[in-house]
């Protein structure tokens, strides 16, 4: 019975050649190789102890279910793995670059606004605890809490933080945190904004009369003084700071003082410091327009705003202003505005666009002059415009939904694509058949232009009129 | 015949120490009658290291007793163990020994001359100085606290030797760590040849059956536990089996014992028993048994002389009971199976078809079947296990501070751990852990009477054995080597270097699935498959060689 192996041994010295054992490749014998003297510690490959489960470990692993639970938004099962990382506070990790104080601070505030357990009070209590948990984030934390409390609607309690939080000290902190010091500066200058703004309301609505407003009225300045101050502070450094730019222009226009807040404006939106930022030129033109500047000085602003956003939903208003303009430069300028606005394919189905455009185009066939600003502007649209706006896809499509869109649209389309064109050729004979008025009007103007159409895609041979 | 054992150990023992007249040691009338100074005014006393450990070998053997072993092994081996090595080394039942002072360094407030006293060693000389990871060496709060004190302030711990203790030359005494505590216990639990391996002794240690983590908890309110003591009582990690097998070596030599009693066939140790044991754990037939059976005999691994423990005869290679039986099934798996992922799948195909067209006379074992589900169940505990490793909790409520400054920042850090949990845990939704699970001896647990199949205990083997010459052996013609040659163990640490895209998947399944019952890192057991294989197919390879040698000539 024990036997077994040895009566293979005949078999397998035959099958032995052919079939060796298969010994994998980082077993076979290797030539000997002649290497200088290892210092003993080296003799070892790997500790064997690299398995050994020790806290750090242990630790490791639980930080990683805690980020599966919460990237499946298993809140309870992140905050069950969390009860047993807590314990990691206990143990220093300066050498780390995330410190565990950090990573439970994040990680506790994620499923505290998540998990549906959880009320505004666990989370103002977690809070304060993470704030005396680390020095060096105070501020951070209180930043953040103070956030959290604004989408929350707690505005006053928001407000109570952001005071306590300005008036903290601590050594050399202070100095290493002035960044969010200013922060927390603006955002309480900011809920003075707010404040102040409802006490405006407040008095407008009653009337100008009655002095037991006089104390509102008080209470009004102040917060205005206490905001303006914090609001220009913040302004002063390059940033985006959007909000801040609109409240404070906002407070200075209420008090008159116009010239402040136009240097403002103009600071925030041309000082090369400042991150380039479309909504800047916006609130420019906005604030040019309250004040009835002249076009000049607003279409200037505007144009900035065309170079940096071309698809920008102020470019109707651009392109509007442009073309009542005497100048022919500036008309010239609204024909490309127009143009490079619809470029893009949000403006696709905007009908405010197109008859902009259309009444443009429209203008100039009839006048027969500038046929050459056309030829321009669609010289380096001609090859693609026609699939993206004037497919007959997109024909039929316009016709069923939108009337108006596709009598604008094809009356474009017959200016710049012939009478022959897909889309106008659909349209306007889905238009005749429906008995529309206008779009057999159109079908005979364009029918009667289409010689421009010819010149403009540069068919005819004819010299172009300047 | 147990009685006989522990009988002569004491003699043995006793004879060593009578030779001490320690009725005049001052030290050993301190403690046994029980009178300490009471110099400290927090209630404290003055306390050895070794009495530490003591009260924690204490326990543990306590927790063994409560889990069913003899109370034999508290009362009369493992003590008559530690009084023999307190002796060896010296901390007790001794005269004092020369050219030490045990005298507490105690804690100055005033910087001292570093100049004076070059002998000083300074902290971080003594942080440095542990045989464990070293896992508190992270914690730089110590030494930075310290640091704040002086350069070179005294060392400050709670026991009277606790710098003495880290400072000691590792060579000359085995010095007492916490792993260590369970190499003694091993130690006696393999003297009385209790039904305990190492490897659940160590897995009872880490689900909380036998205390180790944190055990300190329990010393006496007068006992204060800090500074240096940390180092020496805290664990920041679960023993490793390597480790306290080779300590458990080491201490059999320190101590001088003689040769162990003998491991028969009728011990639980045996790898006849072993491997009844862990077929039914990994519910494999017990036909298998018949083949393990003859494996361990064929190569000589169950012979007394083998199996016994004898210190200090470095030429016999120490044996891992569990591990080796787990080696030998797994060995067997090969002959019947050949594991090289596909002849096992052709045979269970096989045996599939017979079982289909066959009721009678009961099931033929099929490969696949159990693979599917030994693996799921396999996958399940794996992840219960390692969602538990993530859980382990390694502090406790009594505080651990290195000094009396640190003392309040530890409280309040400890108070806002707590808070924490609470709130987190109130979340959580779910019960807070259960009470930990009984002990038990088995992992996986397989019954006959579940009628979806799921237990193969009494599975044939028929469907892949064949008759020739009146004897059964095995359809299975081949067998591949895990290694050509073995390593030098003393250099390498290993015999044979596992990797496992180097082997067929089957196989790694099977090391996989022993390295799960038996918490030890795959490789371990490769090792000694390598060895069995080498044993069992030593004749050819010897013949091999010598082919070669005579080819070359």
């Amino acid at each position: 019975m024990d036997s077994f192996l040895e009566e293979e041994e005949d078999e397998e010295a035959a099958v032995g050649r052919k079939r060796s054992p298969a010994a994998p490749a980082g077993s076979t014998l290797q030539p000997p190789l002649h290497l200088p003297f290892l210092p003993v510690l080296l003799h070892q490959p790997a500790s064997s102890h690299e398995n050994k489960v020790n806290f750090k470990k242990s630790k490791e692993a639980c930080l990683s279910y805690i980020q599966d639970a919460m990237l499946q938004k298993q809140w309870k099962r992140a905050a069950e793995f969390l009860t047993f990382y807590v314990e990691s506070l206990e143990k220093d990790y300066s050498r780390e670059p995330i410190s565990p104080s950090e990573m439970i601070w994040r990680i506790g505030t994620e499923i505290l606004c998540h998990h549906s357990h959880s009320s505004m009070k666990e989370f103002n209590c977690f809070v304060e605890q993470m704030k005396t948990l680390g020095v060096k984030r105070y501020l951070k934390v209180c930043l953040e809490h103070v956030f959290h409390l604004l989408c929350n609607g707690q505005i006053d309690e928001a407000y109570q933080n952001l005071s306590l939080a300005e008036s903290w000290r601590f050594g050399e902190q202070t100095a290493l945190q002035d960044k969010e010091m200013k922060l927390i500066q603006a955002y309480r200058g900011l809920l003075d904004y707010y404040s102040w703004s409802k006490q405006k309301n407040v008095l407008l609505e009653r009337g100008l009369d009655g002095f037991a407003d006089l104390s509102v009225e008080q209470e009004m300045h102040s917060c205005f003084r206490k905001a303006a101050v914090n609001l220009k502070e913040i302004i002063k450094i390059p940033g985006v700071w959007d909000l801040f730019v609109k409240c404070y222009v906002d407070l200075l226009e209420f008090y008159g003082d116009h010239n402040e807040a136009r240097q403002v404006l103009n600071e925030y939106a041309y000082n090369s410091k400042f991150p380039a930022n479309p909504n800047a030129h916006v609130y420019l033109y906005q604030f040019l327009k309250r004040q009835g500047e002249s076009k000049k000085s607003v279409i200037s602003a505007l144009k900035i705003l065309h170079d940096i956003v071309p698809s920008h939903e102020l470019m109707i208003d651009f392109n509007t202003m442009l073309q009542k303009s005497k100048k022919r430069k500036k008309r010239r300028l609204g024909l490309e505005v127009i143009f490079a606005a619809l470029d893009y394919a949000g403006w696709k189905e905007n009908v405010k666009a197109w008859s902009c455009l259309a009444r443009q185009v429209k203008q100039i066939v009839i006048s027969e002059k500038h046929l050459d600003w056309i030829k321009q502007e669609w010289n380096s649209r001609k090859d693609w415009w026609p699939a993206f706006h004037f497919s007959r896809y997109l024909a039929k499509r316009n016709w069923q939904e939108n009337k108006n869109l596709s009598y604008e649209k094809a009356l474009v389309a017959g200016i710049l694509l012939g009478k022959d064109g897909k889309y106008f050729k659909y349209v306007s004979h889905q238009g005749c058949k429906a008995q529309v008025k206008r779009f057999r009007i159109l079908k005979k103007f364009v029918n009667r232009r289409n010689p421009v159409y010819l010149r403009i895609s540069g068919l005819s041979d004819s010299s172009v009129q300047p | 015949m147990e009685a006989d054992i522990i009988a002569d150990l004491a003699t043995m023992l006793l004879r060593e120490v009578v030779n001490t007249d320690f009725m005049t040691n001052s030290r050993v009338q301190t403690i046994s009658k029980g009178s300490r100074k009471q110099e400290k005014t927090d209630g404290g006393c003055e306390w050895y290291v070794c009495e530490g450990f003591q009260l924690i070998l204490k326990k543990q053997a306590e927790a063994l007793e409560a889990l069913g072993v003899c109370s034999q092994m508290k009362d009369e081996v493992l003590y008559s163990f530690w009084r023999c090595y307190l002796q060896k080394s010296k901390q007790a039942y001794c005269n004092r020994p020369a050219g030490e002072t045990v005298k507490a360094l105690s804690v100055r407030e005033s910087s001292t001359d570093v100049d004076s006293e070059p002998e000083r060693p300074s902290l971080l000389h003594l942080l440095s100085l542990s045989e464990s990871e070293g896992d508190l060496l992270t914690d730089c709060s110590f030494a930075s606290s310290m640091s704040k004190v002086s350069e070179s302030t005294s060392i400050y711990s709670g026991s009277v030797d606790g710098s003495l203790y880290l400072m000691k030359n590792q060579k000359e005494k085995l010095r007492m760590t916490m792993p260590t505590t369970l190499s003694f216990c091993y130690m006696a639990l393999l003297w009385l040849r209790e039904p305990i391996t190492l490897s659940e002794l160590l897995r009872f240690v880490v689900e909380g059956h036998i205390p180790y983590l944190n055990v300190f908890q329990h010393f006496p309110e007068k006992m204060k536990l800090c500074g240096l003591d940390l180092k020496i009582f805290c664990v920041e990690s679960w023993p490793v089996y390597e480790e306290v097998y080779n300590k458990m070596l080491e201490l059999a030599v320190f101590l001088d014992l003689p040769r162990f009693p003998d491991i028969t066939d009728s011990c639980f140790l045996h790898p006849d028993m072993l491997c009844i044991k862990y077929l039914m754990e990994a519910n494999l037939p017990d036909e298998l048994h018949n083949w393990t059976c003859r494996v361990v005999k064929k190569i000589g691994i169950g012979e007394v002389d083998f199996l016994t423990l004898v210190p200090g005869n470095k030429s016999t290679r120490k044996v891992k009971y569990d591990i080796l039986a787990a080696a030998v099934i797994v060995v067997v798996l090969k002959l019947l199976f050949l594991l090289d992922d596909h002849y096992e799948w052709l045979l269970s195909d096989l045996a599939e078809e017979r079982n289909k067209n066959n009721k009678e006379g009961g099931l033929y074992f099929e490969f696949k079947k159990w693979y599917e589900v030994v693996k799921h169940s396999l996958d399940v505990e794996q992840k219960k296990l390692d969602e538990e490793r993530a859980k382990y909790l390694w502090r406790c409520e009594k505080p651990l501070f290195y000094s009396v400054k640190n003392k309040s920042r530890v409280l309040k850090r400890r108070q806002m751990v707590v808070n924490l949990q609470n709130q987190f845990g109130k979340l959580s939704g779910s019960v807070r852990r259960a009470e930990k699970p009984n002990p038990s001896s088995f992992q996986l647990r397989w019954s006959e009477e579940n009628t979806d199949g799921s237990c193969f205990h009494g599975h044939s083997l028929k469907g892949i054995l064949q008759e020739k010459c009146g004897l059964l052996t095995a359809m299975n013609p081949d067998y591949w080597l895990c290694t050509v040659k073995l390593c030098n163990e003393k250099l390498c640490g290993h015999l044979a270097h596992y990797r496992e895209e180097d082997f067929p998947q089957s196989y790694h399944f099977v090391l996989r699935l022993f390295s799960f019952l038996l918490r030890i890192q795959p490789s371990y057991i490769h090792d000694e498959v390598c060895m069995i294989e080498h044993k069992l197919f030593n004749k050819k390879l010897y013949k091999k060689l010598k082919y070669n040698t005579v080819l070359r000539k």
